[in-house]
């Protein structure tokens, strides 16, 4: 069933995706670029040149106060208090179980003042969990995603091109940092980070000021082979790069250690943190499930929900949570969770994709490293 | 995108090249630029009988997986090894070079021209 797209938000670079004749999908709510032309094409532009990317449905959540860094610490898996100023870390919100909420990069901008970004489909969990959680301290929490935007420059010649529209070096903005910079006479916080496995900064900019950063980084970026790319290839670009999406490998039924990413809860932070008894109970059991990387031989790509099976025993392993051709290694990647004694490489395993019982062999989810 | 005036159409975006005996079987430019990038396709095996409007196939785009539905009714005489082989030939000529099947069509069927193709996709 279609989607009203009439009743899908858009972001302020909407127009500029329109006369680009990109092709919109609904996506949380939004309506987003899927693709502008091949969505292939853009993978291999992002992984050889650079692509540039509208994120502005994501939310962009500011929680500012002289408790900020305290209530972060006590609402999110990781250490935010411990960020230096101009620093960034991927973490987790999660439920009281244990169970996994969303995934989120925290960027702390001044001593008192963090920018917490979540996932779009995620936004009002989110919101209402950090306003739930930073009660008693003494910090506000805002949602900035409406007056926002996000736009991201991915791929070897991001740092060209993003040095080509500001004043200062980016060379010397080191990866999962971020500072607030002039780009094209305008305010805008510049973070190297991203979600492809490339090279590449995030742009934080006002509403006002998107169109004219979007435009201008496409003019300044053309040398260097800057395109469009919608979110196609945004996902095939995280799997190969083995990062997890919110919804397939990661979903409120999961810790963080059934994802592999333990490491994101510190225990050893100072205060109490909501799901800290259940975590500390996971860990020492060990995880539930382990998420693994598959390749499959033939054509034929194992999909999320396609059921992972042994086939001597005719035992439902588990499901695909992300499965796609990869464009970069020319043969179709996935990943599922599968109970611990099934996850070595050496493990024959099998996929029913659409009937048909494919052989998959166990990998890193890391399928793709770039080369520098 | 133009659409040959040689061909019939069904309404499930496939284009035949003629309603009655040997002919040739495609899915329109219309339903490969819908797709996306197609990676897999899966042909119905020569000598199945086909019947018209029933699925006898699959393409599957980088996205999602689609059936393929027989325009007619008939016997798979040929296959297309090519596009099985690179199925992107789909997307880069899905009237000549991205053909997918030959069948002898044994029932005539109700197929549409190009101009009713044509306004079939514009209402969509």
């Amino acid at each position: 069933m279609t989607p009203d797209h009439r009743l899908l938000r858009r972001t302020p670079l909407y127009a500029a995706h329109d006369q680009l004749g990109a092709k919109f999908t609904a996506f949380a709510g939004w309506s987003m670029p899927l693709r502008y032309g091949s969505e292939v094409t853009e993978h291999h532009a992002v992984r050889h040149r650079a692509g540039l990317f509208d994120l502005s449905h994501m939310a962009q959540i500011e929680v500012s106060g002289p408790e900020a860094g305290r209530a972060l610490d006590y609402a999110l898996v990781g250490h935010l208090s411990a960020i230096d100023v101009g620093g960034a870390r991927y973490t987790m919100l999660c439920h009281d179980t244990g169970g996994i909420l969303d995934d989120l990069v925290a960027y702390r901008l001044a001593e008192h003042r963090f920018l917490v970004v979540a996932n779009a489909s995620n936004a009002a969990v989110v919101l209402a969990a950090l306003r739930d959680r930073a009660d008693g301290f003494s910090t506000s929490v805002a949602d900035r995603t409406q007056d926002r935007a996000l736009i991201a420059v991915q791929g070897p010649n991001a740092a060209e091109i993003v040095s080509s529209v500001v004043e200062t070096p980016v060379e010397t903005l080191r990866y999962y940092a971020a500072t607030v910079v002039e780009m094209a006479q305008r305010s805008v916080i510049l973070a190297r980070t991203g979600y492809t496995g490339e090279d590449g900064f995030e742009i934080f900019c006002s509403a006002e000021d998107a169109t004219d950063l979007w435009q201008t980084l496409l003019r300044e970026g053309a040398e260097h082979g800057l395109q469009p790319a919608g979110l196609a290839c945004r996902d095939t670009l995280r799997l190969e790069a083995g990062m997890p999406l919110y919804g397939n490998e990661l979903h409120v039924g999961i810790t963080p250690f059934e994802a592999g990413l333990g490491r994101v809860v510190a225990f050893g932070k100072p205060g109490d943190f909501v799901g800290r008894a259940a975590l500390a109970e996971r860990k020492a059991s060990g995880p539930r499930s382990v998420l693994v990387g598959l390749v499959a031989a033939g054509r034929r790509v194992p999909r999320h929900g396609h059921a992972v099976i042994d086939l001597v025993s005719g035992e439902r392993l588990g499901l695909i949570t992300s499965g796609a051709p990869s464009p970069t290694l020319g043969h179709p990647i996935a990943m599922a969770h599968v109970p611990a004694p099934h996850a070595h490489p050496e493990t024959s395993l099998h996929v029913d994709i659409r009937g048909t019982i494919e052989p998959v062999s166990i990998t890193s989810t890391q399928f793709y490293r770039r080369s520098r | 995108m133009t659409i040959p005036v040689n061909l019939h159409y069904s309404t499930d975006h496939e284009w035949v090249s003629a309603s009655e005996g040997p002919a040739t079987v495609g899915i329109t430019a219309f339903a490969a630029e819908a797709l996306g990038d197609i990676v897999y396709v899966q042909l119905p095996e020569i000598g199945a009988k086909v019947e018209a409007g029933q699925p006898c196939g699959e393409v599957e785009s980088t996205k999602s997986v689609s059936e393929l539905y027989a325009p007619a009714s008939g016997t798979v005489l040929e296959i297309n090894d090519a596009v099985v082989a690179d199925p992107s030939l789909i997307n880069q000529d899905p009237y000549a070079g991205g053909w997918l099947y030959r069948l002898h069509v044994q029932q005539p069927a109700a197929l549409l021209s190009a101009a009713e193709y044509d306004a079939l996709i514009h209402s969509a």
